[in-house]
């Protein structure tokens, strides 16, 4: 029989709640993290974004212990710390290995130390405190970092070679990335409303997010099963989506081959509320033959948050979908996209037992995430 | 798995299937007689990043004799892996909102992002499969023998162009590209021991 992968335990840290059921009682409570900024970073223009507090996370840092790490590495440490109680494995074990996702990590350390400033530093030092001996792989695949990160995850695991794979992403949020993304004019002055008429571009994010992954015999039977996933390029260009959604929709049709669009509760889109991201995901949408599956994206809620968003967004995907519930895409009002698709604005309710998580991102690529409910099917 | 052709490029030396490629320029420079040598008409290739520049070049010296080039396909990967991903260009970047002159360079804060160069290989290729750029504390050719194995997972991909490719500045590069079919008739075996006897030669 196939070895199946499952999600044992996660964490979501983000400014809405420190844990994955605080992120969840926010969603369904149409609470959002997203709040305008004015000389913050020392940025000349206003932008929105959801930002933590620092002052709260180094008081929760250091009531956990955790000192003398850099924000990045703190937030990676406290969301890995939390999942990988809950999972209840021993984080040393040579059979566990790390997998951390991110854009940018550090990178708010260029000017002071240099060396400190590729993730797969940081990832070292994060995948120290937890007394690993093995260097943690790091994906930085843009926006789909953190589906990335999962999709490989599961493979390793499918390998045999290890018996848990702790799934970490996370983003802090910079002068840096504000006005990289500013510059490119995809940042709304006002807080983001993916698939609107209105909408005029995306909301910055920070957060971290793990998911601990392990084998079948080690996991209950009622455990999500990441079922397949895949990254598909659109070989088109490296800062703007595909026209005809290329590869969004070929990722999709790759994971449809594994289920039955009517057996989906909800596709969880990308939805940065760009122009082109949200009108791209419509079209690869109709192309994959979902536009009556219903779908909704979480952007308005914690903003875009990067190398998190691909294991925060699956992490609240899974506990909507647990408690019967499609959650609402918060900014969403009147149709802007010009392909059919079915956005939830509001919570509805569903009895299904399967998703799709789908991003896009720079450098053309896009990656879609199957998730089953184990014994669903 | 095998490997059915190797590249090693350093900032003053370049290797083909082991062969040694008369190099007269250093750095920068290299990477553009390279391009002058054996690309000639992608005028894109002098926007990208150094980084880009690297993958680029050093793909299109793995496929340049192969039959039914820029056909789009799906079941080849690309697969880099480094330390330092897109430092450099966190340089570049960087220059453009410190200070009094804060004028951020879109064109700039795009190569930031570690996976562009793995997107330009695909632009240019018309490789529509799994793109992925990864993270490894040092070169280590086990772990890069497992990753790409572990993404050959994936139904659909046959091939890959995968490696490392670490760009710290001009004067200091590598990429140690390959290209691996699943189920290629010749070639030399994936594995750790030729990636070291690459990277030694």
């Amino acid at each position: 029989m196939k070895q199946k992968v499952y999600a044992v335990a996660g964490n979501i840290l983000s400014p809405l709640g420190f844990t994955a059921e605080e992120n969840f009682r926010a969603v369904v409570e149409g609470r959002s993290g997203v709040a305008p900024q004015e000389g913050t970073f020392g940025i000349p223009e206003p932008f929105c974004a959801s930002l933590f507090d620092r002052g709260q996370v180094a008081e929760y840092a250091a009531a956990e212990g955790i000192t003398g790490y850099n924000l990045f590495e703190t937030l990676l440490i406290l969301s890995i710390r939390d999942a990988v109680r809950r999972a209840g494995i021993d984080a040393v074990s040579s059979r566990v290995a790390f997998v951390i996702s991110s854009i940018k990590g550090n990178v708010e350390e260029l000017g002071e130390d240099e060396s400190e400033v590729p993730v797969t530093v940081s990832a070292g030092h994060v995948a120290a405190f937890f007394g690993q001996n093995a260097a943690p792989l790091v994906v930085s695949n843009a926006c789909i970092s953190g589906l990335s990160a999962l999709i490989h995850a599961r493979r390793m695991l499918l390998s045999g070679q290890y018996d848990y794979v702790v799934v970490a992403g996370a983003e802090v949020q910079s002068r840096f990335i504000v006005s990289g993304f500013q510059s490119l004019k995809a940042l709304s002055p006002e807080p983001c409303r993916p698939f609107d008429a209105e909408r005029c571009g995306l909301n910055l994010g920070e957060a971290a997010a793990t998911m601990v992954l392990s084998r079948a015999e080690v996991c209950p039977p009622e455990s999500w099963e990441l079922v397949d996933g895949a990254t598909r390029n659109d070989a088109n260009h490296i800062s703007g989506p595909s026209r005809t959604g290329e590869g969004s929709y070929k990722a999709l049709r790759y994971v449809l081959a594994c289920c039955d669009p009517e057996e989906l509760a909800f596709v969880n889109v990308h939805g940065t509320s760009t122009l082109y991201n949200d009108e791209m995901e419509s079209i690869a949408l109709h192309r994959a033959g979902l536009s009556d599956v219903p779908l909704n994206a979480l952007k308005g809620f914690f903003g875009h948050t990067m190398g998190a968003a691909g294991i925060l967004e699956s992490l609240i995907s899974m506990q909507a979908a647990d408690a019967g519930i499609v959650p609402g895409t918060l900014g969403f009002g009147k149709m802007g996209v010009s392909y059919p698709v079915n956005v939830c604005a509001a919570n509805r309710t569903t009895d299904k037992h399967a998703f799709i998580k789908l991003l896009s991102g720079f450098g053309g690529c896009n990656a879609a995430l199957l998730f089953r409910k184990g014994g669903a099917r | 798995m095998k490997i059915v052709h190797s590249v090693h490029i350093l900032p003053d030396a370049v290797r083909l299937d082991g062969v040694a490629l008369p190099v007269e320029e250093q750095g920068a420079e290299l990477l553009s007689a390279l391009y002058r040598a054996y690309v000639k008409d992608y005028p894109k290739f002098f926007k990208m990043d150094l980084l880009s520049k690297l993958g680029v070049i050093a793909t299109e010296l793995l496929v340049k004799d192969e039959p039914g080039r820029f056909t789009p396909r799906e079941d080849r990967a690309v697969l880099l892996l480094s330390h330092s991903g897109p430092l450099c260009d966190d340089r570049n970047y960087q220059k453009t909102i410190s200070g009094d002159d804060y004028f951020p360079s879109p064109a700039l804060f795009v190569y930031t992002l570690a996976n562009i160069v793995t997107g330009e290989i695909a632009i240019r290729n018309k490789y529509e499969g799994d793109t992925t750029a990864y993270g490894l504390e040092a070169f280590d050719p086990a772990q890069l023998v497992a990753v790409v194995r572990d993404a050959f997972e994936d139904r659909v991909t046959t091939s890959a162009i995968c490696g490392w490719a670490e760009c710290i500045d001009a004067g200091n590069f590598e990429a140690l590209l390959l290209l691996v079919e699943q189920d290629a008739p010749e070639g030399r075996p994936f594995t750790v021991q030729t990636l070291e006897e690459i990277k030694k030669a």
